[in-house]
């Protein structure tokens, strides 16, 4: 057999004396303690089982939301992204035998552009809140500031991850409360001093409630810090993009762009800034050049702000990103293109002031904010949301997101999404079951 | 390589130029053929109190990254933004382009410059 | 093969490649719900085309690139193995993938107990207490395990500034030590490419939190003296970070946890056989020993009387780095991959790995310059210094090897070897395989004797020729835009 003939060839006798390097005291004298090794058809048949024990989307209706959505991907996403030069291939480092991926993020920079109303972005990043403390490291050296203000209204993870990030950095980051659902405008006014290098906000925030960007962009840029706005691209399809609203750097969760929720990822983080900001933001970029004769080609570009070139001095550590996310949400923007977003925007806007609606006109459940939502808002139920949503369980419907486990003030408060898949069956079996008839 | 006679410079390739307390600071033929084609320079803002030793600069190269560090402390008075637009100018004219002038604020700094003569010497050695 | 055009280029207005449900709720107009302040006036520039018409575009697109079923792949310290197709299935699953993240814990017991598995199986592997699968990527799991030593030495009341790294190591290692305050200390290594000892007996004081090492390091070669550089380390109070993206060559065979590691991060998407994605989802690991445990990233999979739950509840955590729990799919087709190959299979995949990176190394030590002259673990490191003499850069050569349809293997780095071409050939490669790319190097090694020009102007036969990168860097266009 070749590996005895390998071994010949190579003056060897053994396998073993390949290892003759590791010293025997390290060695592991005994097989690894592992479950043995499964056939093909077994091991679907174990990983089928295993995900029998889960409750999918598929069999039950989602009302679900709070940072990942259940929005409609059409087919060819994914028949596009099981091609194997796509999702089988390293990073696009050889540009003459990677320029599908490459003019694919080309693509995808430029859509992100289109959307957040920005200059540059990048290739992307893990996902929405790491993309977001990277936006925090960069405005802290760029505007050589130690201290960041971050609305409540942020996604509590993205809270929680900017804080890990700022407290091994020596950062601070300090938190502005909510009035009616929104950053409290006069609060932040009290709260930011000389020493902010970046106010935080997110839009549509996690009560799925509209900022006034505008206005806290004023406050950021009269006090010289920079505006981070971490956006819903779902969102973008109607709503005032972020840089025409005065954002420095806009970021945000891309799972909504036509990737599965998955269990919370992979997902795609977006990181988009202006002009200004290009040689200071983290991972990578693909710029636009020609080849020695003249073509129009794609490569990975102002490298020396990556690890690999500037090692400690790099702007992050980040290489390996969320491509092939990224790549399903370039397919994703293709297919719905100018018309299809917005409609997927004004679909989830209607369908969930429908749902609010019929909700609150039920005793059970009050309204707790009166400003504007898009596709996500927030009720104060009799019950705990806890009960509730095992009682919706038996009906086969997810329910929403009980606030009161990372907002304890809201006392069973019920964080509900409607996205553009929910039918208007769906809604009033959803609105009846948990008025509890 | 070239070497203009008139200027001083430092063993880790930068040239000075000294014009009553003002100093301008580039980097030298040797450094530039070093770095290949250069793309991007960072300067410092005009203001800004450097002391020597310190980074001042950043030039890059498709692959590379080097810092420029001062040989002389004091306030930058101003910055060359010609090299911001056109960076290959290092490149094509280094003794022209200098990257910042500064205020000194030691002047005793001066005497760890090198001659010409004693510059050649020492990038030769490198060679 | 002709250009394909952007996307934007292919537009024609209001054409279009979706078809959504029409609104079946009573609406009202936008300008009710959404006061007008807001409303976007200038739509986003995106695509108008029809569905064939971006399949066939992302089509073209596809077979401008070079995947693993392409062909070969010796791309060092990438461990490009080939990706089993039964994972990408299973990963695919409704009741994997149609998973909502906070959907009540008794609904996603399977994700649960698939993970807690996962973490089993992986700390048994590098002999490990636990693992969080939070880091999303292999420098992710860099950034949280140095959280995690900081956090170490901060509770024992000790503020360790420094990080010591070896010149042979991954840009990421002093990049992530960057990230969270460290400063970085490199040390230089021995003359048979390990950690010189009395550099590193010199480095070590009580500011040091910790030294980063890859073993087998970044030349392929495996540390004989890590027990006393362990050893060293931790006398002095530090820590021993294993970077764990060359971990191909050790299953079965030796573990971090027994070499003396204390936080150990593995590349899923490297030794673990799930896809590269072009560039992403990875996913990756960060490990610990028992008195660390406490430190991971929450939340942590635990299982008690049978149920298997998130536990938040862990005071001295770093944090959470990532939103929900991991790169989950990815973490899907791991748990698959190392199902399949159970504790035989998994050593064998490391002694083929290694077989095949020695078996190139033999073959070809005569035609590059071999810097390290040893048998090598999963990759190995020569030098084209003889062939720059020629005039002719390892650059060059790899660019030739497009033209013969592999892709090259890794240059400059590490970069203590000049002209360093990197080879990482994987398990999954036949001897056929073997010898035909080391048939082709000969080919090469003959032009660049009586052709060195073909070798210089390569690739040819490619989409496009070599490109203008001075170009990209210096008046970077990185969007479209619509021309006025």
């Amino acid at each position: 057999m070749s590996q005895q003939e390998m071994l010949n060839q190579i003056g060897l006798g053994t396998v073993e004396e390949l290892f003759g390097d590791i010293p025997q005291e390290v060695r592991l004298s005994r097989d690894l303690n592992l479950p043995v090794a499964l056939s093909e058809f077994e091991l679907l048949n174990h990983t089928q089982n295993l995900s029998r024990k889960n409750l999918n989307l598929n069999d039950h209706t989602c009302f679900l939301g709070a940072g990942a959505y259940d929005h409609f991907i059409p087919s060819a996403v994914d028949a596009l992204l099981s091609r194997q030069e796509f999702y089988t291939a390293y990073t696009p480092y050889q540009p003459e035998i990677s320029q599908g991926m490459l003019q694919a993020i080309f693509e995808f920079q430029t859509m992100i552009c289109e959307l957040t109303g920005m200059d540059i972005a990048n290739a992307s990043m893990y996902d929405g809140a790491s993309a977001l403390a990277e936006a925090m490291l960069l405005a802290c050296q760029s505007q050589k500031r130690q201290e960041v203000l971050v609305a409540r209204t942020v996604h509590p993870e993205s809270r929680e991850v900017l804080k890990t990030y700022a407290k091994f950095r020596g950062l601070t980051v300090r938190e502005v409360g909510y009035l009616d659902g929104q950053l409290n405008i006069q609060e932040l006014k009290e709260t930011v001093t000389s020493d902010t290098a970046a106010i935080i906000v997110q839009n549509p925030n996690f009560f799925g409630t509209m900022e006034s960007l505008g206005e806290i962009g004023e406050i950021a840029h009269n006090n010289k810090a920079l505006f981070i706005v971490s956006a819903d691209p779902i969102s973008l399809g109607i709503l005032k993009s972020p840089g025409e609203l005065g954002a420095d750097i806009v970021v945000g969760e891309g799972q909504s762009l036509g990737n599965p929720l998955n269990f919370g990822g992979p997902y795609l983080g977006f990181f988009a800034v202006k002009e200004k900001l290009l040689r200071k933001i983290p991972g990578r970029i693909v710029g636009e050049t020609k080849d020695k004769n003249g073509n129009r080609s794609f490569t990975l570009t102002i490298q020396t702000r990556e690890q690999h070139i500037r090692r400690e001095k790099a702007t992050s550590n980040i290489c390996s990103n969320q491509a092939l996310n990224a790549l399903a949400a370039t397919i994703y923007l293709t297919l719905l293109g100018k018309q299809g977003l917005k409609e997927v925007a004004l679909l989830s806007l209607q369908k969930s002031h429908y749902a609010f609606e019929q909700l609150t006109s039920h005793d059970n459940f009050s309204p707790v904010f009166s400003s504007p939502f898009f596709k996500e808002f927030v009720i104060q139920s009799v019950v705990s949301p806890q009960e509730l949503n095992r009682k919706l369980l038996d009906h086969k419907i997810i329910g929403g997101y009980p606030l009161e486990q990372t907002y304890p003030e809201l006392t069973n408060g019920w964080l509900v999404a409607v996205t553009e898949k929910r039918t208007k069956e769906e809604i009033d079996s959803f609105v009846l079951k948990a008025g509890g008839q | 390589m070239k070497i203009n006679k008139d200027l001083k410079y430092t063993g880790s390739h930068e040239w000075v130029r000294l014009e009553g307390n003002i100093a301008f600071i580039g980097i030298t033929d040797y450094a530039q053929s070093h770095l290949g084609t250069i793309v991007f320079v960072e300067l410092p803002e005009v203001g800004e109190e450097i002391s020597k030793g310190a980074p001042m600069a950043v030039v890059e190269s498709v692959k590379a990254a080097s810092d420029v560090y001062t040989p002389l402390s004091g306030t930058v008075t101003a910055i060359n933004e010609e090299l911001m637009d056109d960076p290959e100018q290092i490149n094509s004219d280094p003794y022209e382009s200098w990257f910042v002038s500064l205020e000194l604020s030691d002047s005793t700094e001066l005497e760890s410059l090198i001659d010409a003569e004693g510059y050649q010497r020492l990038s030769e050695q490198e060679e | 093969m002709k250009q394909q055009p952007l996307i934007f280029e292919l537009t024609k207005t209001e054409r279009q490649g979706f078809s959504l449900p029409t609104c079946d709720v009573p609406t009202k107009s936008i300008e009710q719900l959404v006061p007008e302040a807001y409303i976007r006036i200038n739509p986003p520039e995106l695509p108008e085309v029809s569905e064939p018409d971006a399949v066939r575009h992302f089509t073209q697109l596809s077979q401008r690139n070079y995947g693993l079923d392409s062909g070969f792949y010796p791309l060092g310290s990438c461990t490009m193995k080939y990706n089993p197709k039964v994972n990408e299935v299973i990963a695919r699953m409704d009741g994997f993938q149609n998973i909502h993240p906070y959907q009540a814990e008794d609904t996603v017991q399977g994700c649960l107990e698939l993970m807690y598995g996962l973490d089993t199986m992986l700390s048994e592997i590098s002999g490990m207490a636990r693992f969080s699968l939070q880091p999303a990527a292999g420098a992710h799991g860099e950034l949280a395990g140095l959280m995690i030593i900081k956090a170490y030495h901060e509770q024992r009341g000790e503020n360790r500034t420094k990080i010591i790294v070896p010149d042979s190591a991954h840009g990421t290692n002093p990049a992530s030590a960057a990230m969270v305050g460290f400063d970085v200390i490199e040390v230089k290594s021995n003359s048979r490419g390990g950690m010189d000892l009395t550099s590193l007996r010199e480095s070590m004081n009580e500011d040091i939190a910790g030294l980063m090492l890859t073993n087998p390091n970044t030349l392929g070669l495996f540390d004989e003296n890590i027990t006393e550089i362990a050893k060293i380390v931790h006398d002095a109070g530090g820590l021993l970070y294993y970077d764990g993206a060359n971990a191909n060559a050790i299953m079965g065979i030796t573990r971090p946890g027994d070499m003396g590691f204390d936080v150990v991060h593995l590349n899923l998407h490297k030794t673990f056989g799930t896809p590269h994605g072009g560039g992403g989802p990875g996913s990756g690991p960060v490990g610990v020993r028992e008195d660390l445990v406490r430190f991971l990233p929450k939340p942590v999979v635990e299982y008690e009387e049978g149920r298997y739950y998130l536990d938040y509840d862990r005071p001295l955590s770093v944090g959470r780095v990532k939103a929900f729990y991991g790169n989950f799919s990815v973490l899907v087709k791991a748990y698959s991959y190392i199902r399949s190959k159970g504790p035989d299979g998994l050593r064998q995949v490391s002694e083929n790995a290694v077989l095949n990176a020695n078996y190139l190394l033999n073959s070809l030590k005569d035609m590059f310059v071999l810097p390290y002259d040893r048998t090598c673990m999963h990759e190995c490191v020569f030098s084209g210094i003889k062939q720059l003499v020629k005039g002719v850069s390892v650059l060059d050569i790899a660019k030739r090897l497009l033209d013969y349809g592999y892709h090259p293997p890794t240059m400059y780095f590490p970069l203590i070897v000049q002209e360093a071409l990197m080879m990482e050939p994987t398990e999954t490669e036949s001897k056929e395989t073997l010898d035909e790319f080391i048939k082709t190097l000969g080919i090469i090694m003959q032009e660049i004797e009586t052709n060195p020009e073909l070798v210089k102007s390569a690739p040819h036969n490619t989409v496009v020729a070599r490109l203008d990168e001075v170009a990209a860097a210096r008046h970077p266009k990185v969007r479209w835009r619509r021309s006025l």
